[in-house]
């Protein structure tokens, strides 16, 4: 039963346009396309993973106007004109990695690095709010994200020495 | 000299990669391609009777449907069974899209094919399935019983029946001082990778060949499988296991029905077909492990040496065995870890049930095994008022007897023979972490405050590093590059440093130039795959013995160039040099071009090389007879037999007396994998599988209903650990390194999930003391918990 002649009607388009990794971008999709599958198929943005599609695993998480959400339970159409920080956003302008990013990467905070993108995403918008957690506050922080990989050993230090070296860079900063 | 590497916290080279969103797994790729959704049944066991399709074929978008009834030749016949053995008698696998019957919640019986995934779902809803319901076989009793069968050629729902013996238990236990009787249960649980499986294919028509992409622990394997089910020469099929998102043993298994059928759809339709798993198809139809029945009888003497083990096993391996009985063959031998049993006898009966099938899911029947051993060691303890660590050392396999042979066939149907380890020394050093002595004053402390808190302690022995081989290939580029290439695949490993260190080092070039592909079979054809703890040991010892080959040639043509014997040379950062003569050098990527005799020069380096560049003796080939051109090399480690890590871990827990609400206070582990390549990423596996561990002992359980209705297929309702249910884990290793392999190396994936569920028995039942309470079963809720309380209130109550 193949290669058959399709027959039905073809679903309306919406246009919609975010403002991702501060780069305006637009795609025509049906008004169920899923934020996250608007991330990854229609942007290219696959850094943005999906691992459960209800909500509980974190690992979609991206920023909208600066609040983390689970991309994978909202859909495209809700957020048109709404600036968006995906994974791929969160190194600095220059490409370097950010604090976050150099954090994990200094403690092991990844494994398979599935999950990484949510808890990048995640521990980023934490810090801008809470810029000196204690430990268990920084576990706190990460206990909506599942990592089947690390035993969040290393995340929690990560989350740590992000916090340290956002100090340092502040402390850096000129002015 | 160059520094060195192995056995350094290096940090990882795959993590810039991952962490800005540039990995590359499997759903990012082939975007532009036809997606696949499959129906699947909603029963646990029926005749298929009729499939309409007809309102499917009004949705947009649609391109292909297939039944069973579509596929040809090889393609629509059941599935391998991959790991034949003789007492398998009734091995069974599906078919890729069900034939007549279905035999699990979640069996694939229609492909659709469409332009996206959300169309191929809409056309999946409207195709209807009429079913004749059958009854279901839900659960181990239910399965032994044999009332109900599962397969109607299969009697009693045995797949396989195994005993494996060395003396005479049942003898030795009847004249024992003394014996005791365990009955002891471990529920389901499953692998649940935050990347469930998926594969994309791609047929060059023009090239009549094949490119998969899959998230695979086996990707040689899967290429092999495709190649013989799509009936297309080897030659002709490449398969490719990009960044896959955790495996755990779940994607060990191929081929899946959908790999076979992706990679069949993408050659008929000449697009592109991508299918990625979604979280309820990965409950339901991928695989799960653990679920056991034991009964232990144990005889012992009046100090608690063994003096005889019988154990009956009765597993589920749910409705098929397409990695045959690899998992009850390992929990009947690794149940064993560190001690001598007296005479030993294991009885499995591996059994049919109308649920996901069961294969290795990290650890693969190792946690079981455990807990069967330490539950019985604990029990040998309380009934001879013994301390718990007393009664385990005094069993303990010395170190002066090692090599142990067990007298058992292991799982890779070699001798279970213990290659080295040190399990004194281990269990000194796990209760000096925890403190283990003094903490009867804590426990009795606590006691007095109305809290209750408890130690326990569990042990285990894992074979690792399985053969039967695994290759390496090494290369140096011109421009100084080291290419790796290995065929085993990563699933977070961190292959790309441990490789590159080893290679870096015994090269003698800086770790930075070294760059690592592994599971990809353009580049590496002969491999087994990643599973059983066995990357580092296999490919680790591959790539060296490959990369010490490129520098004997390095070493040699270097001479040649340098006017000096190869015996004074060294190679230091990439360049090679006469010992103790300064300036006397050669750069390795100089040493690369001169190995590589040329015609034609493209650039300046190669003008090196060519056959005017440089005096050559007239008389003979550029290209000796026993000389390839090339600065590369491959070989192979095949060893022996596996070599086998132990560790100890003890844990400190606290319940409540109120709630039953179970809490981990401390955690601790000793391990010995042998030699370290790279401290920090061993310490990051341990971490992974104590987390799995705690899950299985707390949390982690699928449930099904009478019907074979997994009732918690989410991570809603399945209760992987958060990080807050995870405590602090406080590690400590010994290095202990194997003789059967040139690195030492001894497996460290999944050792440490292996004991927890042992240890947190041990822990609860210490802590419940005054209550008397017995724990035979796992995981534990607080609702258990506070049954099992009121049960032995009421038993003393009875008495």
């Amino acid at each position: 039963m193949t290669a058959m002649t399709p027959t039905g009607p073809a679903e309306s388009l919406h246009e919609v346009t975010l403002t991702v990794n501060g780069v305006p971008r637009s795609a025509s999709v049906p008004a169920r396309r899923l934020l996250s599958d608007f991330l990854r198929h229609d942007l290219g943005l696959t850094g943005t993973h999906v691992g459960c599609e209800h909500g509980v695993c974190g690992a979609c998480t991206v920023l909208v106007d600066g609040e983390t959400i689970r991309s994978c339970l909202q859909f495209a159409v809700m957020h048109d004109g709404a600036e968006v920080t995906t994974v791929e956003g969160c190194a600095r302008g220059d490409g370097e990695l950010s604090a976050v990013q150099r954090a994990f990467g200094e403690c092991h905070g990844l494994q398979c690095g599935f999950c990484t993108p949510g808890f990048v995403t995640t521990v980023t918008a934490y810090l801008d709010q809470h810029p000196d957690p204690s430990e268990a506050e920084a576990r706190e922080a990460i206990t909506g994200n599942l990592c089947r990989c690390t035993g969040y050993q290393n995340i929690v230090a990560s989350v740590l020495r992000a916090a340290q070296l956002r100090r340092e860079e502040r402390e850096e900063a000129p002015g | 000299m160059t520094t060195r590497t192995v056995g350094e916290p290096i940090a990882r080279r795959e993590d810039p990669r991952l962490l800005t969103g540039q990995g590359r797994f499997l759903d990012d790729i082939g975007s532009a391609g036809l997606a696949a959704a499959f129906v699947r049944s909603p029963h646990a066991h029926a005749r298929i009777v009729d499939i309409d399709v007809t309102d499917a074929l009004a949705v947009d978008g649609l391109v292909a449907i297939y039944t069973h009834d579509d596929l040809p030749g090889r393609v629509g016949e059941t599935l391998p069974v991959l790991i034949p053995h003789e007492a398998l008698t009734h091995g069974r696998t599906a078919c890729p899209l069900a034939k007549n019957e279905v035999n699990h919640v979640g069996e694939a019986i229609v492909m659709v094919v469409a332009t996206d995934r959300y169309l191929a779902e809409d056309a999946c809803e409207r195709i209807r399935v009429d079913y004749e319901l059958l009854p279901p076989v839900v659960g181990i009793e239910a399965a032994r019983d044999g009332d109900l069968l599962v397969h109607d050629d299969v009697p009693g729902n045995v797949s396989a029946h195994l005993v494996q013996e060395t003396g005479d238990a049942r003898a030795a236990i009847d004249t024992a001082p003394r014996v005791l009787d365990l009955d002891l249960e471990i529920e389901r649980s499953a692998s649940t990778p935050l990347e469930g499986r998926g594969v994309h294919a791609r047929w060059d028509g023009d090239d009549h060949s094949l490119r998969v992409y899959t998230s695979t622990q086996a990707s040689t394997s899967v290429r092999a499988a495709l190649a013989a089910k799509l009936e297309l020469p080897l030659d002709r099929v490449e398969v490719i296991a990009p960044d896959v998102g955790g495996g755990f043993g779940v994607k060990i298994v191929h081929p899946w029905p959908e790999e076979v059928l992706v990679a069949w759809a993408a050659i008929m339709l000449g697009q592109e077909v991508k299918w990625t798993e979604d979280r309820r198809e990965h409950f339901v139809s991928a695989a799960h492990e653990r679920g056991q029945l034991q009964h232990v009888r144990v005889g012992y003497d009046d100090d608690g040496h063994l003096l005889g083990l019988d154990v009956t096993i009765w597993h589920d391996n749910g409705a098929y065995t397409p990695y045959g009985i690899i998992v009850p063959i390992i929990t009947t031998t690794q149940l064993l870890g560190p001690y001598k049993p007296g005479a030993y006898r294991a009885e499995f009966h591996s059994l049919y049930t109308n649920t996901v099938a069961v294969t290795p899911y990290r650890g693969a029947g190792r946690p079981q095994g455990c807990f069967a051993m330490e539950r019985t060691m604990d029990a040998i303890a309380a009934d001879l008022g013994l301390d718990r660590a007393v009664v385990r050392e005094r069993n303990f396999i010395g170190p002066d007897e090692m090599p142990y042979d067990h007298g058992l066939t292991f799982q890779d149907g070699r001798p279970l023979i213990y290659d080295s380890g040190d399990y004194p020394a281990t269990l000194a050093k796990v209760k000096k972490l925890i403190g283990w002595d003094a903490f009867e004053a804590i426990r009795d402390e606590a006691r007095a405050a109305g809290r209750r808190v408890g130690i326990g302690l569990g042990c285990y022995v894992e074979g690792t590093g399985v053969g039967p081989y695994e290759g390496g290939f090494v290369k140096v580029e011109t421009d100084g590059t080291v290419v790796v290439a290995t065929g085993l695949t990563t699933q977070g490993q961190g292959h790309q440093t441990v490789f590159a260190q080893v290679v870096a080092d015994e090269l003698g070039v800086a770790l930075d130039d070294v760059v690592v592909t592994t599971g990809d079979t353009r580049r590496f054809g002969y491999a087994v795959g990643t599973f059983a703890s066995r990357a580092a040991v296999m490919s680790g010892n591959a790539v060296a013995l490959a990369a010490r080959k490129v520098r004997q040639k390095a070493l040699r043509i270097a001479g040649e160039a340098l006017e000096a014997d190869p015996r004074d040379l060294e190679i230091v950062d990439g360049v090679v040099q006469v010992k103790g003569v300064p300036g006397a050098t050669i750069p390795l990527r100089t040493v690369a071009v001169l190995s590589n005799p040329l015609r034609y020069a493209f650039d300046a380096e190669s003008q090196r090389a060519t056959q005017f560049a440089a005096p050559a003796d007239p008389d003979r080939p550029p290209v000796a007879d026993d000389d390839e051109p090339g600065l590369e090399g491959t070989d192979y480690y095949s060893p022996p037999r596996s070599t086998f890590a132990n560790g100890m871990h003890a844990a400190i827990v606290e319940t409540d007396p109120e709630t039953a609400e179970i809490s981990i206070l401390r955690y601790c582990v000793v391990h010995d994998c042998g030699t370290l390549i790279n401290p920090r990423i061993v310490q990051g596996q341990i971490h992974g599988g104590v987390a799995q561990g705690v899950g299985g002992a707390l949390y982690e359980k699928l449930v099904y209903d009478d019907a074979g209705q997994l009732l918690n297929a989410s991570f809603m309702d399945f209760l992987m650990p958060y990080a807050s249910e995870i405590p602090v884990i406080e590690t400590d290793h010994l290095q202990t390194p194997s003789p059967l392999n040139p690195l030492g190396i001894k497996g460290a994936g999944e050792a440490g999930v292996i004991p927890v569920s042992a240890v947190l028995a041990s822990a609860i039942e210490d802590a419940e003391s005054s209550q008397g309470i017995r724990i035979s079963r796992m995981p534990i809720s607080p609702s258990e918990l506070y049954h099992l309380r009121a049960e032995a209130t009421n038993e003393e109550g009875d008495s």
